[in-house]
C-alpha cells in the first residue's frame, strides 16, 4: 500500500501535481474519442441514476404524482406548500418526523464527536495490542443496521433483554420500556449507533492525529506545558481538519438515520421516533404521493446542504 | 510509560473491548440455543443445551428461504463490486490521465453529486427503476448503486500518485491507452481497487433501505432485507432470527478480517486525504 500522503498529494481543488502534467503530451497522442469511451460506462450509470434522479426529482415535487394514477397534473409549489401549512393532511406527521430526526441528531451527533475522539487518543500510542483493539472496536461497523437493529431490538426487550439483566443484576431497575416508551426510546437509539459508528469515526482521528509533527508535541513539552496543555494547544488545533470532516459527515449520516428507528424502535410508542427518512419513503412509496415525497426530499436535501456550509464557514472563520 | 498507566490503559481497552464485542457474542450464543432456552428468565449466555434449533429452522423454513437470501446477497454483492470497479477505474483513467473536452466539468459534476445525501434520491430512483422494469430482480439491487460517485473520485486521486514516466515508457514501446491503463495502471493499483473492492462489497452487502423497498417476493430479497420478514415470522423465537444475523454477518467479518488493513486505511483515506 503506498504511502498515505502521496494519495492525499492531489486534492479535488488543488491544480494536478506536476508529475501529471508530462505524461498528457504522450498519451493524448491516443484517438480523440478515446477518454470518452473509457468514461462512458460509469457516464451512463451516471446519469441514469446520479444525475436523472436529481432533475426527475424536482420535477416530480411540482407535480402531484400518485404512482398509481395516470394523471399528474402539474401544482406549482403545492407540495411544498403543504409541509408548511398546518391545516394540510400530512404536516402533522411530516414535523413529527423532522422532530424525531432533529431529536436524534441533536444527541447523536455530539456523543459521535468527543467519544470517538477518546477512543482515538486511546489508541494513538504505540502499544501491543494496538491493531488488535483497533479493529475490535471497529468491529459492529462492519455489520450492517439489519443486523444490528434485530440484535439491540432483541437485547434492550424490556422482558427478555440482557441490558435489562445486567442492569437489574447491579441493582438498578430493571423494567425500562427501551424500546417501546420516550425518553428512552432515544436513549437507545443514541446508544447503539454510537456502539455501531464509534469506531468508523476513531479511525478517521487516528488517521488525523498522526498527521500532527510530533515536534509540536516535543516544542509544548520543553515549553513545560501539561498533559493537558498540549491536547488543548497541539492535538485539538491540529486536529481541526478532521473535526470539520467528523462532524459534518456525522451530522449527514445522524440526518439520514432509518434503519435504527425502523428495526429498534418500529417508530414507537407511537409515531415519535418514525425519521424523516422513513417519512418520505412511506410518502412516496406506500402512499403513492411521489410528489410530496420529491417535496420532502428536496427540503432535506436543501437543509443538509445548508448545515454543511454552516460548519465550513464556522471553521474556516475560527481558523483565520 | 509508568507500569500504573500502562496497566490502567489496558484496563480501560480490555473493558472497551467487551463493550464492543459482547454484544456480537450474545448474538453467536443465542443463535446456538433451543426457543425455551432463549426466553429463560433469567437468560444464561452458555447455551444449555448446545442447540442447532435456529440454523435448522432458517435452513429449512419454505416460506422464509434464507439460503437464497444468502445466494442472492452474496451475487447482487459480487456483480455491484465488478461493476464499480470496471466502470470507476476506467472513468478514473480518463479523469486522471486523459485531455478531453468537459473533462473538468465531468470531474465537477461528479464531485458535486457526492454531497447529495442518496436518500433524497430515493424516489426518483425507485421511479426510474420501475420504469426500466428492474423492480424486484437482482438488477435492482446491483446496477444503481453503483454509480459510485466516490470510486471514482478515489481511484482517480491514486492512479495521479502513480509516476507517469512508467506510462510514459510503455507508450514509446507503442503501447496504446487501453495497453497503458491495463498492464501499467491496473497492476499498479491493487490496493487501491482492493481497497474499493472490498468498501463496495461491505456497503452493497449491508443495503438495507433500498432493498426493502425494491424487492418483494420472498424468493428475490437480499439478506438484510429478508431479515425483516425472518423477524415477522418468528417474533419472539430469537434463535431463529440470531441465526439469521449471524449468517448476514459472518461474510462480512471473514471479510473484515481478511482485509482489515485495507478497510481501515481505506476509511482514513477516503475521508481525509480523498
Amino acid at each position: 500500500m503506498a504511502d498515505t500522503s502521496t494519495v492525499g498529494a492531489a486534492r479535488a481543488d488543488a491544480p494536478p501535481p506536476a508529475a501529471t502534467r508530462k505524461p498528457r503530451s504522450v498519451l493524448r497522442r491516443g484517438r480523440a474519442v478515446t477518454p470518452y469511451l473509457f468514461l462512458a460506462p460509469y457516464l451512463v450509470l451516471f446519469l441514469v441514476f446520479g444525475l436523472a434522479p436529481v432533475l426527475f426529482g424536482a420535477w416530480l415535487s411540482l407535480h402531484q404524482w400518485d404512482i398509481q394514477l395516470p394523471n399528474r397534473p402539474f401544482v406549482g409549489l403545492d407540495n411544498y406548500r403543504d409541509l408548511f401549512s398546518s391545516d394540510s393532511a400530512i404536516y402533522g406527521d411530516w414535523w413529527s418526523s423532522v422532530r424525531a430526526t432533529g431529536i436524534f441528531t441533536v444527541f447523536s451527533v455530539p456523543l459521535l464527536v468527543v467519544v470517538p475522539l477518546g477512543l482515538a487518543l486511546l489508541l494513538n500510542e504505540k502499544f501491543p495490542g494496538r491493531t488488535f483493539f483497533r479493529a475490535v472496536y471497529f468491529a459492529p461497523y462492519v455489520l450492517g443496521v439489519a443486523v444490528i437493529g434485530l440484535l439491540w431490538r432483541f437485547l434492550l426487550d424490556a422482558n427478555l433483554g440482557l441490558v435489562n439483566r445486567l442492569l437489574g443484576a447491579v441493582g438498578l431497575p430493571a423494567d425500562t420500556p427501551w424500546v417501546t416508551d420516550v425518553p428512552w426510546a432515544w436513549v437507545s437509539l443514541v446508544g447503539v449507533t454510537v456502539w455501531w459508528t464509534s469506531g468508523f469515526n476513531a479511525v478517521i482521528y487516528l488517521a488525523g492525529l498522526q498527521d500532527i509533527p510530533p515536534e509540536l508535541y516535543e516544542a509544548a513539552r520543553m515549553d513545560g506545558a501539561g498533559a493537558w496543555d498540549r491536547f488543548r494547544n497541539v492535538t485539538l488545533p491540529g486536529l481541526r481538519p478532521v473535526m470539520l470532516f467528523v462532524l459534518t459527515t456525522t451530522i449527514l449520516a445522524s440526518a439520514n438515520v432509518f434503519g435504527q428507528s425502523f428495526l429498534i424502535t418500529q417508530g414507537a410508542p407511537g409515531q415519535e421516533t418514525r425519521t424523516v427518512v422513513w417519512r418520505i419513503v412511506d410518502e412516496g412509496l406506500r402512499d403513492n404521493d411521489a410528489g410530496r415525497a420529491a417535496a420532502m426530499s428536496i427540503l432535506f436535501a436543501l437543509a443538509l446542504a445548508v448545515i454543511s456550509i454552516v460548519n465550513f464557514r464556522f471553521f474556516r472563520y475560527r481558523e483565520d | 510509560m509508568t507500569t500504573l498507566r500502562r496497566t490502567a490503559r489496558y484496563a480501560v481497552l480490555v473493558t472497551l473491548a467487551l463493550v464492543f464485542l459482547a454484544p456480537l457474542l450474545w448474538m453467536v450464543l443465542t443463535s446456538l440455543k433451543t426457543s425455551g432456552d432463549a426466553q429463560r428468565i433469567p437468560a444464561g449466555w452458555l447455551p444449555d443445551p448446545f442447540s442447532g434449533y435456529g440454523y435448522d429452522r432458517i435452513l429449512t423454513d419454505a416460506q422464509n428461504p434464507v439460503l437464497r437470501w444468502f445466494v442472492n446477497s452474496m451475487l447482487a454483492a459480487t456483480l455491484h463490486t465488478l461493476l464499480v470497479l470496471v466502470t470507476a477505474s476506467m472513468a478514473a483513467y480518463a479523469l486522471a490521465r486523459l485531455r478531453f473536452r468537459g473533462r473538468r466539468a465531468g470531474f465537477a459534476l461528479i464531485v458535486g453529486t457526492l454531497f447529495i445525501p442518496p436518500t433524497s434520491l430515493i424516489i426518483p430512483n425507485f421511479l426510474i427503476a420501475d420504469s426500466l422494469g428492474w423492480l424486484d430482480t437482482l438488477t435492482v439491487v446491483v446496477v444503481p448503486g453503483a454509480a459510485s460517485a466516490f470510486g471514482v473520485f478515489f481511484l482517480r486521486q491514486f492512479f495521479l500518485s502513480i509516476p507517469a514516466e512508467l506510462e510514459e515508457a510503455a507508450v514509446l514501446d507503442g503501447a496504446n491507452q487501453w495497453q497503458v491503463f491495463a498492464r501499467v495502471l491496473l497492476p499498479l493499483s491493487k490496493p487501491a481497487l482492493a481497497t474499493l473492492a472490498v468498501l463496495s462489497f461491505l456497503t452493497n452487502w449491508n443495503d438495507f433501505l433500498w432493498p426493502v423497498y425494491v424487492l418483494f417476493s420472498p424468493d428475490n430479497l437480499t439478506l438484510p432485507s429478508g431479515l425483516g420478514l425472518l423477524q415477522g415470522a418468528y417474533t419472539t423465537d430469537y434463535p431463529v432470527i440470531m441465526a439469521g444475523a449471524v449468517l448476514a454477518s459472518v461474510p462480512v467479518l471473514i471479510l473484515f478480517v481478511l482485509a482489515q488493513r485495507h478497510v481501515i486505511q481505506g476509511v482514513s483515506r477516503s475521508g481525509l486525504k480523498g
